[in-house]
Formats: structure tokens, C-alpha cells, sequence
């Protein structure tokens, strides 16, 4: 967190100062570690064991904090007779479908209960194709919804009932098995479970953060639940000081979740709809409406989100113009469409402030797949990679492309920085933070708000036109994009849309058109207009809210007035869980929102995260729906049955619990399973991306050491905003690798000196920092040696290298389909890497060695 | 690559114990040698030609080597100046003693010696400079506290009479012996006053080095004026012996082998109160220089106390040999001073004997 | 005014070192990498005038964990799994009460301000360089490159942000800094609060916590920047006991006149044994 979120971690040493014990787990000694008052180094790939552990410890010493866990969680829930655990299936669970390589996930409903993910699921076409599906819109920013109420032991005892199932589950986490996985020592496992243990409770609140170093698996979604059943169990989840913080990346990499970049979801977690007959918006909405939750107005969000993109041509009669909307026909995900790039070639590619070439896994295949297509556009501040591909890329060294037979057409369009345009950043809490234009942006750059406006403002002049000389264009076909409300008003020289009136389109508009304040007020008639239901109220009473900027010694602690964070400006989501279930803070120590029986409504420090005038005792009615269907006792409200999923029903598509599985390329077999890597993930066995073979298998021991790959506080991801700095580049000035002293030793590496790493994709250099930063990490008996190496460089700019990522291969997370880049094995040499196509045969070696060369080239 | 690295190289070679090396004056001292990496135990052997070592070789910690001050970015200009300066304000003192003893020939020699060695001096101060064409900002301020502002007036004053001096012998020449006589009287006036100042131009540079947070210079700072005037007066002498004709070359080689003598007993002196910061002087090429000026003044002050007096060839080389001599003995000056401030072990190694309690 | 620069908190992000060229345009001082940890700006010069130092370092295993309710235990004195530790320190120009760089300048282009700090008017330097060997910390640097650069031939080094206090902004590198470890302010407060700070870790138990340029009666007359250590000195690259020079100089004026009037006496008698040999 020190090493790239540094000046968050200023709230970490202000902690720290108040008494906090700071934990850093880390394969690596970091910048952060050396904050830290214990560092951790741990395997990579292997935190589930070890958070697994903790929940082990706290479920077989009873630490868990009872009356939250029976209030609020579904620890009680009974599951079906046919649900099937890892400790019945020797890592699998029931429901396993092998040739699918996924899960039918309806043995892991709850007993008497149909809970489908909310929106997406019940629209996808057929169960079959839930492999070419993409999986991770199925479900809204709350969880799936349901039909009917479970069944619940209060006393947790029941064998069936979640809890029992859980203890099971987590039975053999044992700090021996932690120590056998993750290569941390018994001592220190309970060192750190008596810590964060001793710190939870009613008096205590523990908070976990991630980043990416958690993500970046082939289980890198059961890494955070994991972390989040823990959480649970400890009481820490919807009162302060205590969740599970995940630190984003990119500025406002929070809000392009929100108001998606992502193919698979629409604006505030609705999901995408999939491309099949008859499928009208009634019954895309179907499953939810009716049912328990917030996601139970679905319906009004959609059609306000329709009303919005296409104002007055969307109307009962059409449907709200629901047909307009795009639909999926499979995961059209990037590393599905570098595939299909480099399978079928053609078409075109738009690299909107991103460098592929050298951010995304398997450098070498970007790039390939960029050289097959008809037309590449670049938007970017530099001259990335990715616009230089065809000219310098490693492929033109290595004579694998050439320059001449490319036949891309590449535009590259100098984009606007944030420093020349107004516009928000939504951060990890969730805050919109407005920022202001400082300069106007030089030369030809423009914001991305000026491209797409004005691109589509002339595509529908030209095809306005077309229809009105009755040409083809006249169809139907369209009707999408003419009828777009696509009225935003200029300002300045550049003709500059206005960023604010954008806002307020996201905000939404009522019935006389003023700004909207609440997304309670959206409806499901056509009278209401919102762009994205979560951010409703942003641009409440016509304030740009998102631009306060009041001083924190101003206000109260949780400074409500510093930008606005959605939904509603909460602070912290699901926060009735500070409160017992009577609606008293469960101590004062940790008082956040309560119910105030004199005034009959909830209050507190926060807005609270319930329906204000609900009584802590309310029961809904049996026919209740939506929002009425929670009783006074459920805090989270998004969740169809108001309480926070152990086990999860639904949801999720590789398990309803977590397990360990190991990464895709492992020294190691796994000592938790038969089940060897998590057999849902996506994987890509093609030329060009040979996975190395794991364990005992043959060829294993020609990739012998475990390869991660991280970032430095000194540059940024791709480079394209450090490498070309002068300031920021004589800071870190060369790629390098780190190994411990122990792996110099073994592999003859000298300080200062050159290294070449080995995967079976390609091969780089780096020069060679020896330090004891790194560790051997003895895990089942044997040393294993992990390289680091930052991922941050390319052949652009003021400093310039290999790329880590053309050592990585592509192989996903099924649930988010985000590719392995903390994990892989590779060889490590002394010595400058061979050049040109005398590095091909280099590679090729090791890959025959390994016996995994099947005719690659 | 960098020297850096080179020495973070071997100082993880050394145990890879990083900035924190502890240094006992052998093998692990590699890792922090900044200058030429000569292995401290070649450089014990070399201090001082094989004698004991003065100070041993204490413990220290560096961060990776590099220098804690830093070394001066003067170039050569400024050791040649040191000697420039000297010799000129030697041969001043030479040019009025023979005015007043009427030695006419040594007078013109030493005036015109003056008048040189000042210019060469000059040239090398303001070549020295970041930015030459600032030389008059020396005179903006009078800074007693900066033995460079002081030395700048000094000059200033000091430049004009030995100029007017050194000009007056041209007078015969151009005016014709009558009438030639006024001017050498006001030539004689200026050759004083020149004299006044000389030694003054040959001791204040001793302070101008002196008064720095270079180890060497700093330790040597009280010894080194008196070195400086001795190797003026040798230079002197020596121009004399050279330039001057034999027959009035007596006080010249007078002095230039009291200037001999003195240099040698300064250098011994510096040696030996320097204490460990007195070792650079003897290593690498501040080393050199050193064993080069002893050379050269033994050798001519031993052909200057034999031939001297008789043959004129032998003078000759004899005073080139004294003022070659004090020459060097600037240069080990000089660059034993920039090799102490490049090397951690003679800023920590004295400020922690310092520290430690009782001293 | 002056700092107090906490090494204790400092995450070695070196916001400092980029907020100081920016604010001041320093230009790029090299791209090489030196292999010294995380540390490519060696030290402090001409065009580095803020340096964060990187130490990878071996120590002894401190104590428990902080009980939550327990005393803080700031600073790397955790971090217990490897008996090891990553000291970060961020240097800058001590702007000493008695600058041997401002006392040995013949031009008078180092100068005390009104906030007693030490600093260089361009327009005067003439690049006589004296001012480096003068500096006890090594701080102060003649610009050699690049050739455009505008500085080239002059003495640089930290400003204390001369123009921003005078417009009441704090210094670019205190600003930019995360976590506090540099603090700007009043040296008599900020003495207090290193005093305070430096008790706290020591009873927190952090090995070798020490204050250093804090003392008004060291060898420079205490600094205008004061640190918060981990260990000595001479790891940070920081000499143990400073002295200005200029304190010995009475002394080196007197050795000098003495010398003076030797040579001078040493002439006459040259000349007393007469002229003609
Ligand atoms: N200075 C700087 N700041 C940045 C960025 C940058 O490039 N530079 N990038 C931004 C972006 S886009 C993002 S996503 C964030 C990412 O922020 P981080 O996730 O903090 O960045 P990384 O360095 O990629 O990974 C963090 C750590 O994960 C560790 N790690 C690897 N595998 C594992 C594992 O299996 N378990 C555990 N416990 N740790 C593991 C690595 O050793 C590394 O130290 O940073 C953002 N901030
Ligand atoms: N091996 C390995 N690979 C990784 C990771 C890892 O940890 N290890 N991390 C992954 C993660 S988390 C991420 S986020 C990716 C990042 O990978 P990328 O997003 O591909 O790399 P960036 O350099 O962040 O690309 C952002 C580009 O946007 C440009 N830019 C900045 N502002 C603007 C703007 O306003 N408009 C436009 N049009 N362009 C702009 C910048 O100049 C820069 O070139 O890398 C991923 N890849
Ligand atoms: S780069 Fe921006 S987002 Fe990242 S830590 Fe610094 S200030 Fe925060
Ligand atoms: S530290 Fe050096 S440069 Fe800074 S004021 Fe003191 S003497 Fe001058
Ligand atoms: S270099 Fe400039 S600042 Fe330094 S002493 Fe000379 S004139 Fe003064
Ligand atoms: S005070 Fe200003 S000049 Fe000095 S280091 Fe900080 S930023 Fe740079
Ligand atoms: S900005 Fe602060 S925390 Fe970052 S390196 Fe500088 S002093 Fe340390
Ligand atoms: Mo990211």
C-alpha cells in the first residue's frame, strides 16, 4: 500500500500512531512491510490457505462474534440435502459439470429456496452455454434474489445449516497445513490470528486491504471472499474501522465499474442482457421483481436508465426502447478478443487510454493480434507501445512480424490529461471527487468527452442525412443511434461538452425535469430519467456535490461534506450492522447509526444504509416485496434475503465456498485437494500461451522457481505516464529483478549484474538486484525461490526494457475474467538475453525440455 | 556500469551487509573504496613507504561508500595558482631586497618572474571559474570570514604594484637612462609596496584551503601556510637561480634553499599532525606528486648547496629543480585534500574519535 | 523556520525528491541505476537537492506486537518476521545557524534570509566553488550539465523554497509528503515535537531512535533541518559531528601572518650574506 497507494497510506501511519497494529502480508518485503509491525512473506497464490487458517482458528477456538454471526449472517441458513463440499468431492463441489469446465450452481441453493444471481442469470440463453457466457454480470452490485424463505437453526447447530458446513469446509486449515501452503511459520500464523482476533469484537473493529496482489489469480474473486467471510464471522463488516478495503487502481477505476467500461454490465451494476428470442424487458426484470431486496426495483432503474439514453422515443409502447440495447452473444472480454484477433483477424480496435502491448498478459499476443486487425485506434496522452507496435515491437526484433506485411491502419489521437478537463474521480470509497480544468489541453488533445460527442454527433448527422434521401439508412437499424438524447451543451474554444450537464444526466431528472435526490424516487413508469440509479442524488437540488470541499476540522469525522459517495452519500454500505439487532450500537466505543426510539427513525455519524423510519423490530407481511420485504433486523439490504452470505447460493461460478486451489503454473501439488487449480478458470493451452507443466509433472523442474510481478511507487503500470518523465524515470532508471541471496547464490547472479528470465512464452532481461527482501520460502518440505520483477517497462520512452508481461500467460479468474499476472513459474539465468531470432530458438529449447513445444512458432 | 555499483558490488560481495558495512581496513573496505579501489591492505603498506601505520585503521560505517562532504570541483587551475601565487610574491621579496641592494639583474629577473607568475595566476582563478566572466563579483563584497574574498583583495592590491614594479624596468628602454630614473623611483616605491604584500600572497592560500570541511586540508590547515611561503621562497629562489645572472644569484640561492628546507620539515610536519587524514597525502596521486616533490627539493637543494655557486648550468638546474619541487608538493597538496573528501573513512573515522567519551 | 524531517514514518516514496524539481526545475540528474537499494539519486548535489536514502539492514528481532490497547510501536521498529530492516531517510540541506558555504563565499551570493535560511542568488555566484568543500555535510554543489541548463558554472542546492515562504506557501517537499515525515515549521516547536517524538519510540522500544542536528551548541551552531534517526549518522550518509570550518579561522590567520613575516625575515637575511658569491 506504501509502494502505490501512498498517499492513502497516510491514514495507515495515522492509525498506526493512534495504537494501531499494522499486518503486511507479502511475498515480498516491501516499502509497506518496512511500516509494518509484522511482515508476513507468504507463497504466492496461496492466501486462501492462509486466511483460511484465521477462519479455522476462529471457528475452532469460537471466536467468532455470535451475536452478529446469527443475527446478520446466514450462518444459520439450512443448504439442500444434494449440496455437495470440497471434503465430499476431494475439491470439487456438487454441481460440476467436466466437459463445461464449470458449475451448475443449483445444489448450492438453500433448502426450499430458488436464489437466482440477480438479473442476467435466468436471461442467459441455456445452462449449456454459461462457458461462452460471460459469467460476472449475472449478478448486480447486491447479490443474487429469491424465491421463498429459507429455513434457519438460530442455535447453528443443525448439520446442514451453514455454519456447520463452513467449520467442515475450513476443518483442515490448520496452522500446520498454512505452514505446508503458504511457507509460514506455525508462530507466525497465530501470531496473526491472535491479533487480529484479540482486535475484533464488540470493542474492536479489524480492516482488511487488498489490491491486486489478491486479484490478480485464477481465484482471485474466492481470495476476497475468503476475506470477507472472515470479516463476517468477526463482526466486521458495516461498522467502522472495520471491511475489507479494496485499493483500485487507475484514478476513478472505481467509477469505470460504475458507469462501465466493462462489456458485461449497464451503468450501476445492471447487467448486460444476452442476445435470445423474445426476450422483452418484463422478462428481463422478471426474476427480480417481486422479489426481497433492493434489487427488487430493478425495474425502475432499468427503465429509467432507458428514458435517460433515449428521452422521449423510449415509451411504454416500445418496450422503453429496451430492444435498442446491445445484447451479448458470448465474453467479449479482451483476452476473448485478442483471440479472436489473432483467429480471425479484421476488424477494428479502439485503445482508449490503455497499452495493451504492454499491460495485458502475453505481451507477444497483444501485440500479434494488433498486427491481424484491419484498423487500431490510439487514444493517449504519449506515444505508447501499443501505437508503436508495428515499427519497434519485440516481434519486429526477434523478425517474428515484419514491419511491411502489418497491415493495420493506426490512428493515434493525443488525448486530454485530467489536469485539461473537468470531470469526477469515484475512489475505492465509492466518493465522487470533481476535479476543474486547469489548462486548456495543447495542440490536437482532446478529452474523451469531446471524442465520443462529437464522433457521435457527426455518425448521426451522416446517417440523419442518409435516412433523409430515403437510402438504406432510413431502417430501422438506426433508430439507436438517431434517437439517442444526444443534446449536451458546448463550452469554450475546443467546443467542449459540458462535463457537468453530463452529471446531472447520471444524476436523473423528475417528471418536471428539476434534479433527482434519491434513487428511492426512481420509477418504473417512464416519469423518472437516470442515468446511473446508484449515483442518484450526486446532483441533488442542481449541486454538484461530488465538488465539496469542505476541511475535515469542519466537520464531523466522517466529513459527509467532502465530495459525495454513493449510494446516497453513505460512507460506509450495509452500516444498520453497527447496530445490534434492537438498533443499539453494539458498543459506544463503536457507535455509528442507531435507532432513536424518540424520534422513531434511525440516526447517527453516517446516513444510514436502511429504510430511516424502519423499526429494528419490523417483520414484513408474507406478500411484502422489494425494499418491505426486509425485516428490521436484516442490514444488507441489497442481498435477497438481507443478510451477509457465508456460504453463497449463487453468485459466484467456480464454488460456493472458497478452497485453495493452485495457481495455473505451480512448483507445487496441492496439498489441500486432489484438485490440483481451480476448475472453472478459463484457459487458453494455444501456441503461443503453453502453460509449463506443475508439481512432479515431466518438464516442471525446467521452470523451477515462481515468477511474480508487481509495481513500483516510482513508476505508473504501463509506463506511459513515467517512463517518459525525466523526474520520475532517474528514480527507478532500469528494469530489474529481485532475488534473495540464497537464489543468486544457487543461480550464480551477481549484484549489478544482467539476468534473463525464462517462461515458455518468451524470455527478458533484467539487471540483478540481490536482497534479503526476498526469501526462500520453505513450503511441503521443499525451498522454494520467488523473482520479482516490476511489470512496468517497454521499448518507449526515457527508460526502456523488456516487458514482464511477455513472460506471463493468459489464463483467468472465471468470475472476472482477469488474467494470472501475480503467478508463474519460470527459469532464471545470468546473462544478457540472445537477440533477435536467436531468442525464438532460446525459448524454443527450454519449451521442447519441458516437453511442452507441441510444433509452436 | 557506475562506479556505484561497482562498489555496492563488492561491498555485497564483502558479506552483503550494505550501507551498513563495517569497515576494518581490510578485504570488506573494498566495498567502500570510493577513489581507485586500491585494497586497503595495499594502501597500509603504501601510507607513509612501508613505516607504521599512524593511525590504524579504525571501524566505520558509510552509506555505501560515498563521500559524506564533497570534494571541491576545482580543477588543476587551482594547485597551479597555489604555486603561480607563491612564486610570485617569492620573487617580489627577491625583486626589493635586490633593489635595495642594487643588484640590478636579479631586480629586472625577479620583477619580470612576479609580473608572469601573477598573470599565469590570474588565468588560472578565472579559467577556474563556473562562470569566468563574473571574476570582477570577487570584489563585489570584503568578506574577512572568506579567505577567498580576502586573497581577492589581496591580489587586487598586490597585482598593480608588482605590475607597476615589473613596467618601471622598461623605462631605460623606452625613455633612455636620463630621464629613465624618475620612473624607477617610483618604480622602487611600487617594488615595496608589492614586497609588502607578497608574503601575504604566498601564506593566505595555506588558510583558503584550510578553512574547508575537506579532511585533509582541514586536519593540515595550521601547517599549511608554512609550507605554502616555504615552497614560494624555493620556487622563488629557484626562478631566481635560473633567470637571475650568476653573479647575483647569492641571495636567491639563499633562499631558495631555506624555502627547501622549510618545505621539507612541513610536508614531515603535515604528515604527522594530520593524523589519519594526513594518509591521502601519500596515496594514489596526491602520492605521486608527494614522492615527486621530495624528489626534485632534495635534488636541488643538494646541487644548489654543491655547484651551485659555480656553475651556472648547475644553478640553473638546481633552481629548476627546487621550484619543480615546490610545484608537486602543491599538486599533493591539492590532490590529496580531493581524495580525503572522496573517501567516507576521513570525515567519520575523526568526527567519531571526536565523539568518543574522554576525547 | 525550518524542518524536522521524521525518518521514522517516511515510506521512501520520495514525493519530496519529485516535488522539489518540479517546483524548483532542477534538471534530471542521470539515468543510471546504482544498485544502492532503491536508490538511483546517490546523494545529494547541484541537482538533487532533496535525496531519499535507502538501507537494507540486519537488526535484532524486536518485541511483541502492540496489544491494541497498548502503546503505538510507530516506526520500522516491527516488520519482526525477517530480523531485518529498510531504513528511509530524506536528506536535504541543513541550513546550518553558522553555513560554512555562506561564511567562505567571496561574492556574497550566499545569503541568510529573513527565514534564516541559506541561499544562493544566481545572478551573483560566479562559480567559484569554494562553497563545496565548505559544506561539513557535503551538501552544496557547482552545476556541471546539461549544457542548456541556465544554472551550469553556479552553486545549487536547496532553497528552503525561498519564493513560497515568501508567499506563505510551506516548501514544495513538506507539502508533497504523505505521511508527515517531513515537517515544516518553527525550529523551537518543531525541537519540541522531534524531542516528544523521539521519547515515544524510544519507550516503544524502536532500536536506535535519536535526534540529530537538534543540539544549538553542535559544531554548526544546530541546523535548520533536524532529523529523526534509526541509527547513526554516518549510515545516512551523515557526518557524526559536523564543525563549520570557519571556527578554526582566527587560528589559521594567526599561523598565516606568522608565516608571512618568517618568509618575509627569511628574505632580508637572504640578503645579508651579500649579493656576490
Ligand atoms: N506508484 C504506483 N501506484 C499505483 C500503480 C502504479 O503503477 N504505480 N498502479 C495503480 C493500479 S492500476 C493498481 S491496480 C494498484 C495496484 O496496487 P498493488 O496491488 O499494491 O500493486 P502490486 O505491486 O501489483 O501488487 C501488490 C503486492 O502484491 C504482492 N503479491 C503478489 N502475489 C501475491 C499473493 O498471492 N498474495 C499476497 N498477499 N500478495 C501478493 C506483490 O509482492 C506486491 O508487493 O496500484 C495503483 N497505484
Ligand atoms: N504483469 C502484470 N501485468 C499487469 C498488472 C500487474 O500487476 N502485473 N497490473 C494490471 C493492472 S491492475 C492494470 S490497471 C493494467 C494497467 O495497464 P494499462 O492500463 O494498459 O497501462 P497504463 O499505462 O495504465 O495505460 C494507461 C494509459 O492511459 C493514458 N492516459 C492517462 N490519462 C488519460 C486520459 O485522460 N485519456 C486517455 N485517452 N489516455 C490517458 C496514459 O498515458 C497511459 O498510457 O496493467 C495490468 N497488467
Ligand atoms: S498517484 Fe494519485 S491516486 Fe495514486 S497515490 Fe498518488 S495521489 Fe493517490
Ligand atoms: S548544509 Fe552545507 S550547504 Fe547547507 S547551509 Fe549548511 S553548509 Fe551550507
Ligand atoms: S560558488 Fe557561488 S555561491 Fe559558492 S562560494 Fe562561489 S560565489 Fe559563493
Ligand atoms: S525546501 Fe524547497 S528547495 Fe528545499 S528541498 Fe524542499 S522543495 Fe526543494
Ligand atoms: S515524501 Fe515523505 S514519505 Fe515520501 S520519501 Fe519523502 S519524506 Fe519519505
Ligand atoms: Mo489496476
Amino acid at each position: 500500500m506504501a509502494e502505490c497507494h501512498p498517499v492513502g497510506f497516510q491514514w495507515v501511519m495515522e492509525a498506526k500512531a493512534r495504537g494501531a497494529t499494522i499486518i503486511h502480508v507479502d511475498p515480498r518485503f516491501t516499502r509497506t512491510s518496512a511500516l509494518a509491525d509484522l511482515h508476513v512473506p507468504l507463497r504466492v497464490g496461496s492466501d486462501i490457505a492462509f486466511l483460511g487458517g484465521l477462519i479455522n482458528y476462529v471457528l475452532s477456538n469460537g471466536l467468532e462474534f455470535r451475536e452478529y454471526v446469527t443475527a446478520y449472517t446466514n450462518a444459520g441458513t439450512i443448504l439442500r440435502e444434494d449440496a455437495a463440499d470440497t471434503e465430499d468431492l476431494d475439491g470439487l463441489f456438487s454441481g460440476y459439470d467436466a466437459d463445461e469446465h464449470g458449475y451448475d450452481t443449483d445444489t448450492w441453493q438453500y433448502e426450499g429456496t430458488v436464489a437466482a444471481p440477480a438479473g442476467g442469470q435466468r436471461d442467459r440463453p441455456s445452462k449449456r452455454s454459461s462457458k461462452t457466457a460471460a459469467k460476472s454480470e449475472t449478478h448486480g452490485s447486491g447479490g443474487p434474489s429469491m424465491r421463498g424463505t429459507p429455513e434457519v437453526d438460530e442455535t447453528l447447530q443443525h448439520p446442514r445449516c451453514v455454519f456447520q458446513v463452513l467449520k467442515r469446509h475450513f476443518a483442515r486449515y490448520t496452522p500446520e497445513m498454512v505452514a505446508e501452503v503458504c511457507g509460514v511459520p506455525p508462530e507466525q500464523f497465530t501470531k496473526v490470528a491472535e491479533a487480529i482476533t484479540r482486535n475484533s469484537g464488540r470493542e474492536r473493529t479489524t480492516a482488511f486491504a487488498y489490491a491486486v496482489g489478491w486479484t490478480h489469480h485464477t481465484v482471485g474473486v474466492q481470495y476476497i471472499r475468503t476475506a470477507a467471510i472472515l470479516q463476517a464471522l468477526l463482526g466486521n463488516i458495516g461498522r467502522p474501522g472495520g471491511g475489507i478495503l479494496a485499493l483500485r487502481g487507475h484514478a476513478s477505476i472505481q467509477g469505470s465499474t460504475d458507469i462501465p467500461t466493462l462489456f458485461n454490465i449497464l451503468p450501476g451494476y445492471i447487467p448486460m442482457p444476452h442476445a435470445h428470442e423474445h426476450l422483452d424487458l418484463a422478462s428481463f426484470i422478471e426474476a427480480d421483481a417481486g422479489t426481497k431486496g433492493y434489487w427488487g426495483n430493478m425495474d425502475a432503474y432499468t427503465v429509467s436508465l432507458l428514458k435517460a439514453w433515449w428521452g422521449d422515443a423510449a415509451t411504454e409502447a416500445n418496450d422503453w426502447c429496451f430492444d435498442y440495447l446491445p445484447r451479448l452473444t458470448g465474453d467479449h472480454g479482451t483476452y476473448n478478443t485478442v483471440m479472436r484477433q489473432l483467429d480471425q483477424g479484421g476488424g477494428g480496435y479502439f485503445v482508449v487510454g490503455e497499452n495493451p502491448a504492454v499491460g495485458s498478459a502475453n505481451g507477444g499476443m497483444q501485440r500479434r493480434g494488433l498486427a491481424n486487425l484491419d484498423w487500431l485506434v490510439v487514444r493517449d496522452l504519449v506515444m505508447t507501445e501499443t501505437a508503436t507496435f508495428w515499427l519497434d515491437g519485440p516481434e519486429i526484433a526477434t523478425g517474428e512480424l515484419r514491419t511491411d506485411d502489418i497491415g493495420t491502419e493506426v490512428f493515434v489521437f493525443p488525448a486530454a490529461a485530467h489536469t485539461e478537463k473537468d470531470g469526477s474521480f469515484t475512489n475505492t470509497q465509492r466518493m465522487l471527487q470533481w476535479h476543474h480544468q486547469a489548462v486548456e489541453p495543447p495542440g490536437d488533445a482532446r478529452s474523451e468527452l469531446w471524442f465520443y460527442y462529437h464522433l457521435g454527433r457527426i455518425i448521426r448527422d451522416k446517417l440523419a442525412a442518409a435516412g433523409a434521401d430515403g437510402g438504406s439508412s432510413a431502417d430501422d437499424l438506426d433508430r439507436p443511434v438517431l434517437d439517442l438524447t444526444w443534446d449536451y451543451p458546448t463550452e469554450g474554444p475546443l467546443a467542449e461538452p459540458s462535463a457537468q450537464a453530463v452529471l446531472a444526466e447520471i444524476n436523473g431528472f423528475g417528471p418536471d425535469g428539476s434534479p433527482l435526490s434519491a434513487y428511492t424516487q426512481l420509477k418504473a413508469d417512464g416519469s423518472t430519467r437516470c442515468g446511473c440509479w446508484i449515483y442518484c442524488g450526486v446532483y441533488a437540488d442542481g449541486v454538484n456535490h461530488a465538488d465539496r470541499r469542505k476541511p475535515g476540522q469542519d466537520q464531523s469525522w466522517v466529513a459527509p461534506e467532502w465530495g459525495w459517495a454513493w449510494p446516497a452519500n453513505r460512507r460506509i454500505l450495509y452500516n444498520r450492522a453497527s447496530a445490534d439487532p434492537e438498533g443499539r450500537p453494539w458498543s459506544e466505543r463503536k457507535a455509528y447509526v442507531w435507532w432513536d426510539e424518540s424520534q422513531g427513525r434511525w440516526t447517527g455519524h453516517d446516513v444510514p444504509d436502511f429504510a430511516v423510519d424502519k423499526r429494528p423490530d419490523y417483520q414484513a407481511p408474507p406478500d411484502a416485496i422489494g425494499p418491505d420485504a426486509i425485516a428490521g433486523n436484516e442490514p444488507f439490504i441489497m442481498q435477497s434475503d438481507g443478510k451477509a452470505w457465508l456460504w453463497a447460493p449463487a453468485g459466484l461460478v467456480d464454488g460456493p465456498l472458497p478452497a485453495h486451489y493452485e495457481p495455473e503454473e505451480s512448483p507445487l501439488r496441492n496439498p489441500l485437494y486432489g484438485q490440483q487449480s481451480n476448475p472453472a478458470r478459463e484457459t487458453y493451452d494455444r501456441p503461443g500461451n503453453r502453460y509449463h507443466p506443475s508439481d512432479s509433472e515431466p518438464g516442471a523442474e525446467v521452470y523451477p522457481h515462481v515468477l511474480t510481478t508487481y509495481r513500483l511507487t516510482e513508476h505508473h503500470t504501463a509506463g506511459g505516464m513515467s517512463r517518459t518523465l525525466p523526474y520520475l524515470s532517474e528514480l527507478q532508471p532500469e528494469p530489474f529483478c529481485e532475488v534473495s541471496p540464497e537464489l543468486a547464490a544457487t543461480a550464480g547472479l551477481e549484484h549489478g549484474g544482467w539476468a534473463t528470465i525464462t517462461t515458455s512464452r518468451t524470455a527478458v532481461e533484467a539487471r540483478v538486484l540481490v536482497t534479503e527482501r526476498l526469501q526462500p520460502l520453505v513450503v511441503a518440505g521443499r525451498t522454494i525461490h520467488q523473482v520479482g520483477l516490476p511489470y512496468h517497462w517497454g521499448t518507449n520512452g526515457l527508460t526502456t526494457g523488456d516487458s514482464a508481461n511477455d513472460l506471463i500467460a493468459i489464463s483467468l479468474d472465471p468470475n472476472v475474467h482477469i488474467q494470472e499476472t501475480k503467478v508463474a513459474t519460470c527459469a532464471i539465468t545470468a546473462g544478457r538475453r540472445p537477440r533477435g531470432p536467436a531468442l525464438l530458438d532460446h525459448v524454443a529449447r527450454y519449451r521442447v525440455r519441458a516437453g511442452i513445444d507441441g510444433g509452436d512458432q | 556500469m557506475t562506479g556505484t555499483m561497482d562498489r555496492v558490488r563488492s561491498a555485497v560481495g564483502a558479506g552483503r551487509s550494505w550501507g551498513r558495512t563495517v569497515t576494518d581496513g581490510s578485504s570488506s573496505g573494498n566495498g567502500h573504496r570510493s577513489g581507485d579501489g586500491a585494497p586497503a591492505q595495499t594502501r597500509r603498506r603504501r601510507r607513509g613507504g612501508g613505516e607504521q601505520p599512524m593511525v590504524p585503521d579504525a571501524e566505520f560505517t558509510s552509506y555505501y561508500g560515498r563521500p559524506v562532504v564533497r570534494p571541491s570541483p576545482w580543477t588543476a587551475d587551482i594547485p597551479a595558482y597555489l604555486f603561480l601565487g607563491g612564486l610570485a610574491g617569492g620573487s617580489s621579496l627577491l625583486a626589493a631586497g635586490a633593489d635595495l641592494t642594487g643588484l640590478a639583474g636579479l631586480r629586472r629577473a625577479t620583477r619580470a618572474t612576479a609580473l608572469a607568475a601573477l598573470g599565469g595566476g590570474t588565468y588560472a582563478l578565472v579559467h577556474d571559474l563556473g562562470r569566468p566572466s563574473r571574476m570582477h563579483h570577487m570584489l563585489r563584497v570584503a568578506k574577512p570570514t572568506s579567505p577567498m574574498s580576502v586573497g581577492s583583495w589581496l591580489l587586487a592590491a598586490y597585482g598593480p604594484l608588482a605590475g607597476a614594479a615589473a613596467a618601471s624596468e622598461l623605462a631605460p628602454a623606452v625613455l633612455g637612462e636620463g630621464r629613465a630614473a624618475a620612473v624607477l623611483r617610483l618604480g622602487r616605491a611600487a617594488g615595496l609596496g608589492a614586497a609588502g604584500f607578497a608574503p601575504a600572497v604566498a601564506s593566505y592560500t595555506g588558510v583558503l584551503l584550510g578553512d574547508t570541511a575537506t579532511p585533509t586540508w582541514a586536519e593540515a590547515g595550521p601547517y599549511l601556510p608554512w609550507l605554502f611561503v616555504s615552497g614560494a621562497a624555493a620556487a622563488a629562489g629557484g626562478a631566481a637561480l635560473v633567470t637571475a645572472p650568476r653573479g647575483q644569484s647569492a641571495p636567491a640561492r639563499r633562499l631558495g634553499l631555506a624555502g627547501a628546507v622549510g618545505e621539507l620539515v612541513a610536508t614531515e610536519v603535515v604528515k604527522r599532525r594530520a593524523g589519519l587524514a594526513g594518509e591521502p597525502m601519500g596515496q594514489g596521486r596526491a602520492g605521486r606528486y608527494a614522492r615527486g616533490a621530495r624528489w626534485c627539493t632534495v635534488a636541488g637543494a643538494g646541487l644548489g648547496l654543491s655547484v651551485g655557486g659555480r656553475s651556472r648550468l648547475g644553478a640553473a638546474a638546481a633552481g629548476a629543480l627546487l621550484a619543480a619541487g615546490s610545484w608537486c608538493s602543491r599538486f599533493a597538496v591539492f590532490h590529496g585534500g580531493q581524495q580525503s573528501a572522496a573517501d567516507p573513512r576521513y570525515t567519520v573515522v575523526p568526527q567519531r574519535e571526536r565523539l568518543r567519551p574522554g576525547t | 523556520m525550518g524542518f524536522f524531517t521524521d525518518t521514522s514514518v517516511c515510506i521512501g516514496c520520495k514525493a519530496c525528491e519529485v516535488a522539489c524539481k518540479e517546483w524548483n526545475h532542477v534538471p534530471e540528474d542521470g539515468l543510471s541505476l546504482t544498485g544502492m537499494s532503491y536508490d538511483n539519486s546517490v546523494g545529494l548535489g547541484a541537482s538533487t537537492w532533496r535525496h531519499v536514502a535507502f538501507i537494507e539492514q540486519p537488526v535484532a528481532p524486536p518485541g511483541p506486537l502492540a496489544t491494541p490497547t497498548g502503546a503505538a510501536q510507530p516506526g520500522p521498529g516491527g516488520a519482526e518476521a525477517m530480523s531485518f530492516r529498510w531504513l528511509m531517510e530524506s536528506d536535504v540541506c541543513k541550513h546550518c545557524t553558522e553555513a560554512g558555504c555562506l561564511d567562505v563565499c567571496p561574492t556574497g551570493a550566499l545569503f541568510r534570509t529573513e527565514f534564516n535560511s541559506v541561499v544562493v542568488q544566481n545572478d551573483i555566484c560566479n562559480g567559484c566553488g569554494y562553497c563545496v568543500p565548505a559544506c561539513p555535510f557535503g551538501v552544496i554543489g557547482r552545476r556541471e550539465e546539461p549544457d542548456h541548463d541556465a544554472a551550469v558554472g553556479l552553486a545549487q542546492k536547496c532553497t528552503l523554497c525561498y519564493d513560497r515562504l515568501r508567499d506563505d506557501l510551506e516548501p514544495a517537499c513538506a507539502k508533497a509528503c504523505p505521511t508527515e515525515s517531513i515537517q515544516f515549521g518553527e525550529l523551537a516547536q518543531l525541537r519540541s515535537r522531534a524531542r516528544d517524538r523521539v521519547a515515544t519510540l524510544q519507550q516503544a522500544g524502536v532500536a536506535g531512535a535519536r535526534l540529530y542536528g537538534a543540539d544549538p551548541h553542535d559544531g554548526v551552531g544546530g541546523t535548520g533541518a533536524m532529523f529523526l534517526l534509526l541509527d547513526e549518522p554516518e549510515v545516512y550518509g551523515l557526518p557524526p559531528d559536523p564543525q563549520v570550518p570557519t571556527r578554526r579561522l582566527g587560528r589559521l590567520w594567526r599561523q598565516a601572518g606568522l608565516a608571512a613575516g618568517t618568509m618575509a625575515a627569511a628574505a632580508a637575511v637572504a640578503f645579508l650574506g651579500g649579493g656576490r658569491s
